[in-house]
């Protein structure tokens, strides 16, 4: 069933349409053609996605809340996005006076630039990425680390020292989250042997019964699936680790003195990397593409790929409702002192996975070496902190 | 494709002599960042797609981001007030000079000895890989050694001195 | 019709050139730097242009000469940053034309 006409139609349908759509040029367009496409197509279905990930996300705060969230345009407020749109770009655009007017104007454009780049390397579906590069992984890395440049730039020429310190902040914190997203996607690396996300996702794509090949099963798949996950969200500066942009802390951080359409540029730009590091998570973990179970496997490769994008979104949005703000040194602390040699002795428990042959044998070491010294960095980290019975202070 | 070249070649000198001309440091410091993204466009010319991106990764994702840092924390962001230049610029100037003349008379010599092989090379990263842990591993590790002692060394050097007590 | 090397060569060598002039020209400790990583990266925009166009490319040697050369810069980029801001904590300047003795 799998692999009927009808199925590789539905499945491959975007490929087949580009395809028809680039046939009517001459041959030797027909390439940079089919690029362009692909192009026109990430740029509007991703700030699309954006705009319903914005009224998701207002709803859904709203929710955990205990309040309604915006239902007053359109059915249940779902047209929420398009006020704000008409709003963000009716509104005058101020240039404080002693601003650097080129550095002011040039960050949130480097910011989307940097990001759309993402978009380039994930594949959405069998077959549908648009540049499949030998250094994929790479390629996706290296823009991530330019957007850290353009926060700078943001926060030091509004010339407002809330925006110099929220800039400071946002990239001391990126930076060090950086490493740890890079090492714990070294092990998927090294076991998938390639740096070519397609090739990554290939490898997940087989099933034993029913149950899926995908990293995030394995012990030390899991254990860097949580650091993958804890390391985007402090890359995205989104809760628990929005110190950087905290409405109640720093006015809004570097994107302070930014009105209308920059500030717009901005937002766009926060959730479109919000996007790329899920696709990258479910590429690399969640098996990109491929279905959960090998019965589902007749529904498109494509609708896999988003929903589990979605799902990581809705986790995110999950967090931010629930889990309180960590301070900047904690956030610090946490990264370089708990997370990051986790992440090293990871690499090593992929490296004895990988060495030690098939069987019961290594899910079991494996796993015993993750949990013990999971529980004994914790014990050591928090052996100084006594948590005793909680006293009131009262104003006299 | 020559166009291109020379619009790269154009960014990257471009980028290079704003950073060493401009008065306010911050400017020089992201002109130098126009320079490196200028650099690592032409080495993806030149197909080299790991260099490339490891220098996009690198100069631009941290060097650049240490300068500006080390700008913020030593206030280079104050104009000085005897000028930007120091008092014995022309003299730099032609020794900067001298040593262009030096390369590119050395060049422009040797136009017909240079090799010229265009074919396209098929280098992939797994390639990179095994040249690395190959014939490449001794300077691997002593990179690695490096890159520690001067991350202890950096961390030393620029740490708060403990207040001594006085006797 | 692909460059040739030497205009790749021409362009390294104006790029140090550059790069020493800043080094030798400005009067900020932290333009020294910038000078250097300019200089460095000239050098391994040479290193490449020779991998590409000489007669041995699957050998690889100039493009791992430049990875570790961008290795090592940013390793000597950090120490001597480190070293301008220690220097301005203990005298309140980074003007290389000011600091001309050995007391400190």
């Amino acid at each position: 069933m799998a692999t009927s006409p009808l199925f590789t139609h539905f499945d491959q349908i975007f490929i087949l349409l580009r395809n028809w759509l680039v046939g009517f040029l001459p041959a030797a367009l027909r390439p940079a053609a089919g690029v362009v496409l692909g192009v026109i197509t990430i740029v509007c279905l991703f700030p699309g996605l954006f705009a319903l990930t914005t009224v998701f996300e207002r709803k859904g705060l709203g929710r955990i809340q205990n309040r309604l969230g915006p239902n007053r345009v359109g059915p249940f407020g779902f047209f929420q996005p398009v006020a704000d749109g008409i709003k963000s770009l009716t509104k005058e655009d101020i240039v404080p006076f002693s601003a650097n007017a080129v550095v002011h104007f040039l960050a949130p454009l480097s910011l989307v630039v940097a990001v759309f780049m993402e978009f380039a390397v994930l594949p959405m579906g069998r077959n549908m990425v648009l540049v499949d590069l030998n250094a994929g992984l790479l390629f996706f890395f290296s823009m991530s680390a330019s957007t850290e440049l353009s926060v700078f730039m943001a926060g030091w020429s509004s010339r407002n020292k809330y925006s110099l310190l929220g800039a400071m902040r946002a990239v001391a914190q990126m930076i060090s989250y950086e490493v740890v997203l890079l090492l714990s996607s070294v092990s998927v690396v090294m076991i998938a042997g390639s740096l070519s996300l397609p090739k990554i996702v290939a490898a997940q794509d087989s099933y034993t019964g029913i149950f899926p090949h995908w990293y995030i099963f394995t012990p030390w798949g899991l254990a860097g699936f949580v650091m993958y996950a804890i390391a985007a969200t402090a890359e995205t500066n989104r809760s628990p680790f929005d110190l950087p942009e905290g409405e109640s802390e720093l006015v809004a951080g570097y994107h302070t003195e930014y009105s209308g359409f920059k500030f717009a540029l901005f937002f766009l730009g926060e959730y479109l990397a919000m996007f790329a590091i899920s696709g990258l998570g479910t590429t690399l973990f969640l098996g990109g593409w491929s279905a959960p179970f090998s019965f589902l496997t007749f529904v498109p490769s494509w609708i896999w790929f988003f929903s589990k994008v979605m799902l990581s979104i809705f986790v995110f949005i999950w967090m931010r409702g629930t889990l309180p703000r960590l301070r900047q040194d904690q956030l610090m602390n946490f990264a370089w002192k708990f997370v990051l040699p986790f992440t090293l002795l990871n690499l090593f428990v992929t490296a004895l996975w990988r060495f030690m042959g098939e069987g019961w044998m290594r899910w079991v070491v494996c796993t015993v070496i993750l949990v013990a010294a999971y529980v004994l960095m914790g014990r050591l980290s928090m052996r100084n902190e006594h948590f005793g019975p909680r006293r009131y202070r009262y104003a006299e | 494709m020559n166009a291109l070249f020379y619009l790269l070649a154009a960014i990257t000198i471009g980028g290079g002599l704003a950073s060493v001309l401009l008065k306010h440091l911050v400017h020089c410091a992201l002109a130098t960042t126009v320079a490196f993204a200028g650099l690592a466009l032409l080495f993806l010319q030149l197909d080299a797609q790991f260099a490339g991106f490891a220098q996009i990764l690198v100069y631009i994702g941290a060097v650049a981001i240490l300068i500006v840092f080390a700008i913020l924390l030593t206030r280079g962001a104050d104009l000085p007030k005897d000028g930007v230049f120091s008092r014995t610029w022309f003299v730099g100037l032609v020794i900067a000079a001298g040593i262009f003349a030096v390369l590119a008379w050395a060049v422009l010599e040797s136009v017909r000895a240079l090799p010229q092989h265009n074919a396209v090379p098929a280098v992939t990263v797994r390639d990179i890989g095994n040249a690395l842990v190959g014939r490449y591993v001794l300077p691997l590790e002593i990179v690695a050694l490096l890159l520690t002692a001067a991350t202890i060394g950096a961390v030393i050097v620029a740490m708060h001195e403990k207040e001594r007590p006085k006797p | 019709m692909t460059t040739p090397l030497a205009g790749y060569l021409l362009v390294a060598a104006l790029l140090f050139a550059i790069g020493i002039a800043g080094a030798l020209v400005r009067r900020n400790a932290i333009l020294v730097l910038i000078g250097i990583e300019l200089m460095l990266n000239a050098a391994n925009l040479n290193l490449i242009a020779f991998w590409r166009y000489g007669p041995h490319p699957e050998l690889l040697t100039g493009m791992m000469f430049a990875i570790f050369s961008i290795a090592v810069a940013a390793a000597e980029a950090a120490v001597g940053l480190g070293l301008v801001i220690s220097i301005h904590r203990h005298t309140n300047t980074t003007d290389l034309d000011k600091m001309n003795r050995m007391k400190g």
